[in-house]
């Protein structure tokens, strides 16, 4: 039976002005590629960062590798990408092997030095994300579709076993985040990681994802994307055009 | 005069050691402070230091006394910072602004309670590195090297954090930890810098040599040695241009931070490629 990655049990997140998420009970294996969809304001950002510990958990529970998640602290298993617009400071003057090699931190116990076999890893990570060639440039300095990459290979540089990934691709346009999802489907192949991939993209993260978690504050849709496309609730819910285009795998 | 000579002052010595100590501490850490936005934290402990030293003068201790006494006033006020931002959900800007009206308010309480404003708080104000005694030289020489080691020890932290703060708690960085030491190392300089530059102009230090060297910087570790370069180099200049001018020395630091912040600035405006549209 494979490992279960996340759990959680009727998961509740409220912030001031209200509840955000309600009664939230999935879980996630080893392996699973899982598309978190839903509209606006439907709590899926709360959601992972509920399970970083970066928003709080008001009732119910949460697990990551089976540790509750407010005593978790293997912070090397996982990488987190976060939108990355949202992140850079344009006058921030690190490099991108001084980005990338933050991710490595997180391996580290203080204090936190780099070494020469980490570079040999930043190295490796910019070689298979073919950026390789903006080693030395600043970060502000790159396209929005470069500092994506940048990020995504700080993320992916400590070899996490579960990545997260909130609306990465907010800032490309469709064909680079066509290729995204893409890179992240085989990225979940080959290396056997687990995908948490938060996006509005309903459509096209269903030609990849193994798994959808449909959110609109209560979880409507948890499964695969097959039941996903069988589902009446669903069909309900977009009508059936609509899930028929979003289903249709060209 | 030439330089031999007015390097042979006990005064001048102490000045150019002590200086360049603090100039140095204060420019690196005000790297990551103006990457933190929180560049104003300077003046604000600054101004906690005039009621710290006020609280000194009152109780007629002086020079390197009134150093010790305003330090811990300094550190707790830059923990209150802090703790401000944290518990009464403040903006770090507001939090700053509320602990430094506190400690100006208590300066000018104590200052006026003891007999008005004297030479030596007005010294405190606009600074007098020409002045400082070798016992703030020893004091200066401790606390550069308990920061610089505390800052080599913490530095991929902090720039994790400088990074995106977000980012360093998911890497499993103490970032609460971290705040703290950062605030902390700053209200040590801060009280440090005071007799160098004065408590109006603290904040001069922290931010320009900063901000010159992110004009030019390459990559963080040579912003962090460009900042730290222009920080010695406008303090010893100063000092050796305010005795040729018989300028006040401190006035003559930030004047030339300026000057050099002006040149970085140009020269990244020249050096940087032009867009092809």
């Amino acid at each position: 039976m494979p490992d279960e990655i996340v759990r959680t049990e009727r998961l509740c997140c409220s912030y001031r002005t209200g509840r955000v998420l309600e009664d939230i009970s999935i879980s996630v294996e080893a392996g699973d590629y899982v598309g978190i969809v839903g509209p606006n304001g439907s709590g899926k950002s709360t959601l992972v960062r509920a399970l970083m510990g970066l928003s709080a958990i008001s009732d119910g529970a949460a697990s990551l590798f089976g540790v509750p998640c407010s005593r978790f602290n293997a912070w090397g298993r996982i990488g987190y990408l976060p939108q990355s617009l949202h992140l850079l400071n344009p006058i921030f003057p690190a490099t991108v092997a001084e980005t990338v090699g933050l991710g490595l931190l997180s391996l580290k116990r203080f204090p936190r030095r780099l070494t020469a076999f980490d570079r040999t890893k930043v190295d490796a990570i910019l070689e298979q994300l073919d950026i390789c060639d903006i080693r030395s440039k600043l970060i502000g300095e790159l396209s929005g579709g470069q500092q994506q990459r940048v990020l995504l290979a700080r993320a992916l540089v400590n070899n996490p076993d579960l990545l997260i990934l909130d609306e990465p691709t907010a800032a490309l346009d469709p064909e680079m985040r066509e290729r995204f999802y893409s890179l992240m489907g085989e990225i979940n192949r080959s290396r056997q990681v687990t995908v948490l991939l938060v996006t509005h993209d309903t459509g096209a993260i269903g030609k990849y994802a193994s798994k959808m978690l449909y959110l609109d504050k209560r979880m409507l849709f948890y499964g695969n994307f097959e039941e996903f496309c069988r589902s009446t609730d669903m069909s309900a819910l977009f009508g059936e055009y609509s899930q028929h285009l979003m289903c249709h795998r060209h | 005069m030439d330089f031999i000579e007015i390097l042979s002052y006990g005064f001048i010595q102490r000045a150019l050691l002590a200086g360049t100590l603090i100039a140095v501490l204060c420019s690196v850490l005000g790297v990551f402070l103006v990457l933190r936005r929180l560049s104003l934290i300077g003046d604000g402990l600054a101004h906690v230091t005039f009621g710290g030293t006020a609280i000194a003068l009152s109780l007629k201790l002086y020079s390197a006394s009134a150093l010790l006494v305003s330090l811990p006033v300094v550190l707790l006020s830059s923990l209150g910072i802090l703790k401000l931002t944290e518990k009464a959900r403040l903006s770090g800007d507001s939090a700053i602004g509320i602990v430094s009206a506190l400690g100006i308010s208590a300066g000018i309480i104590l200052a006026s309670a003891g007999g008005g404003y004297n030479v030596d708080l007005l010294s405190y104000l606009f600074g007098n590195i020409l002045s400082i005694t070798s016992q703030e030289v020893g004091i200066a020489a401790v606390l550069f090297c308990v920061v610089m080691l505390l800052l080599s020890l913490f530095f991929n932290d902090l720039l994790a954090i400088a990074f995106d703060e977000e980012l360093a708690r998911v890497s499993g960085i103490r970032t609460a930890t971290i705040n703290a030491v950062l605030v902390l190392l700053t209200a040590l300089s801060v009280v440090l810098a005071m007799k160098l530059v004065g408590i109006m102009l603290i904040s001069s230090l922290l931010i320009l040599p900063a901000v010159s060297a992110l004009q030019l910087a390459r990559s963080f570790k040579s912003c962090v040695v460009l900042a730290a370069l222009q920080g010695g180099c406008s303090v010893v200049a100063g000092i050796f241009l305010s005795f040729a001018t018989n300028l006040p020395t401190s006035a003559m630091i930030v004047l030339l931070n300026l000057a050099f912040f002006g040149l970085a600035f140009l020269a990244r405006r020249c050096l940087q490629p032009k867009s092809s549209s």
